[in-house]
């Protein structure tokens, strides 16, 4: 684990370690704040009074246990379950006041397994441009198979792809509704060891280049040490601590 | 055999009763050998319909000599009676008494009353009441075997579902495909009833016309136009069960609450 916390000594204090943090991680307003947010299932509080602020521009990743509530308080970040006490404010308004289509597609998500809607990779990138009555030129749809590594394969049948293929049109479909924040619920703990890497990559870079907000959950240290700008570590429900990566993870890659 | 021991018609309905019985009770044991457990289900319907029946008869024999309109709360109560048995079958599914009623009665009751207001059902209530139960019958297996699909569908592609609502769809259309599915897998029993109508089977009601004298022909078409009104009151029971079970299946802040069943709360036994 020590190249762990080489990593992360290089993205905080490397050898043009400010210039690094600055062009990584500019602190600046936050895009989206939960307030008390909790989600109680059958008597047991899944998400437990968790109030956090993520930043515009940032990738955090929420990292934890089993169990730990991750998945849950990520769900809750879209609406796709809703809070049983708090809320979640994005850019500072209330997202009950806010058309659950429309904060959708605002936050968008990726998740675990890639859901690719039967039919052709351009139809599953259409697909959510089309539910605000929008056809995506097939300029744009190029484009964005361009962006996840698949250009020219627009017509080609979604039944054939490997899963790491399947997750680059999950994640080219999400961006096709031009989304804010990027939620993404563990996207290469089910692919295996050479696409995960390639995805991870891909999510960044893709993370970077349009301006995005990432809230990603992990299970994976040495992933969460490559890719985030700060850390949110979950237990039982609740938030332990939060902080940048060099706060959060020790030198020998875990928790302080 | 049974007719040669028993000379009094009621100690012969009650003998055939307990054969019949007897043969229902080796089919669940037959059953309980292969590991599936019917045994309570078998007996709780076994003696519900014994009761049942017997207990509308009674009541038919006196509201037999009563005004026509009579009916008219028989069927309503029927149409009751079968919502809260439909929605007993769909565990899990929310809003199901409400969703059950309004599909059972808007199906089966308008059917009932376009054909007694064209005169294709007799008012008296003698016929009313027999045919109008054969169509909430059949509207509740119907309604039943819809909510069922439904539930079975949607845990199935809840991935798919939610994916579609992270991007933005609309509730109702994630679920159209799987409400489609479920309306025509729910009408597979009335469009087999109308095409084996007369080679596979000879309903009792044109068994029942025959036998009190009525011309063939004419039974032989009445029968086919009790099958036709099934199948319109199904039809009608499944569009409609259809439509307000993907409301049901949402919450107002488009998020899906038709989740999985833990196992113990899984109905057992045939949906409808």
């Amino acid at each position: 684990m020590c190249w762990i916390a080489a990593r992360f000594s290089a993205a905080v204090i490397g050898p043009t370690g400010a210039l690094i943090q600055q062009e990584r991680f500019t602190p600046t307003t936050n895009i989206l704040e939960t307030d008390h947010l909790s989600r109680e299932v059958g008597g047991t509080r899944i998400v437990d009074d968790v109030t956090i602020e993520v930043r515009k521009g940032e990738v955090l990743v929420i990292v934890g246990p089993s169990g730990a509530g991750k998945s849950s308080f990520l769900r809750l970040l879209n609406r796709l379950d809703e809070p049983t006490g708090g809320t979640v404010r994005l850019k500072g308004v209330d997202y009950r006041q806010i058309p659950p289509l429309e904060l959708r597609r605002r936050v968008g998500m990726v998740t675990q397994t890639a859901y690719l809607f039967p039919g052709t990779i351009a139809g599953n990138i259409r697909f959510g441009p089309l539910q605000q009555g929008i056809e995506l030129p097939a300029k744009t749809v190029d484009a964005l198979l361009i962006q996840v590594g698949l250009a020219g394969r627009a017509e080609e049948d979604v039944a054939h792809l490997s899963g790491g293929e399947a997750q680059r049109v999950s994640v080219a479909r999400a961006l096709a509704n031009t989304p804010e924040v990027l939620l993404l619920d563990e996207p290469t703990s089910a692919l295996d060891e050479g696409a995960k890497s390639e995805v991870e990559k891909l999510i960044l870079t893709v993370v970077r280049q349009n301006a995005l907000t990432g809230v990603m959950v992990s299970h994976d240290l040495a992933q969460t040490a490559r890719v985030a700008d700060r850390v949110m570590v979950m237990s039982k429900g609740r938030l332990d601590k939060i902080g940048t990566a060099n706060e959060v993870i020790n030198a020998e890659g875990a928790f302080r | 055999m049974l007719k040669e021991l028993f000379a009094n018609q009621l100690s012969l309905g009650c003998a055939q009763a307990a054969v019949a019985t007897l043969l229902a009770l080796a089919v669940m044991l037959l059953a309980r050998q292969r590991n599936i457990n019917l045994e309570r289900e078998t007996v709780v319907a076994l003696v519900r319909g014994i009761a049942q029946i017997t207990a509308v008869g009674s009541i038919l024999v006196l509201l037999l000599r009563g005004p026509e309109w009579t009916s008219i709360f028989l069927l309503t109560a029927m149409i009751l009676a079968a919502a809260g048995m439909s929605a007993g079958r769909s565990k899990g599914m929310p809003k199901s008494f409400q969703v059950s009623l309004y599909a059972i009665g808007a199906g089966a009751g308008s059917v009932i009353a376009v054909m007694t207001g064209a005169g294709v059902i007799d008012t008296r209530i003698t016929s009313l009441v027999p045919i109008g139960s054969m169509l909430i019958a059949n509207a509740m297996n119907t309604n039943s075997l819809v909510m069922n699909r439904f539930r079975s569908e949607v845990e199935s592609h809840a991935g798919l579902i939610e994916t579609g609502l992270a991007l933005g769809a609309d509730s109702k259309q994630t679920v159209a495909p799987y409400a489609q599915i479920s309306v025509q897998a729910s009408l597979i029993p009335a469009i087999d009833s109308l095409r084996s109508l007369g080679i596979v089977w000879i309903p009792g009601l044109m068994a029942g016309m025959l036998l009190s004298g009525a011309s063939p022909i004419y039974a032989a078409i009445y029968q086919f136009v009790t099958i036709s009104m099934i199948f319109s009151s199904s039809g009608l029971t499944a569009l409609i069960c259809s439509l307000l079970i993907r409301s049901a299946a949402f919450s107002a802040a488009e998020q899906l609450t038709l989740r999985p069943l833990p196992v113990s709360a899984r109905p057992v036994g045939r949906s409808a």
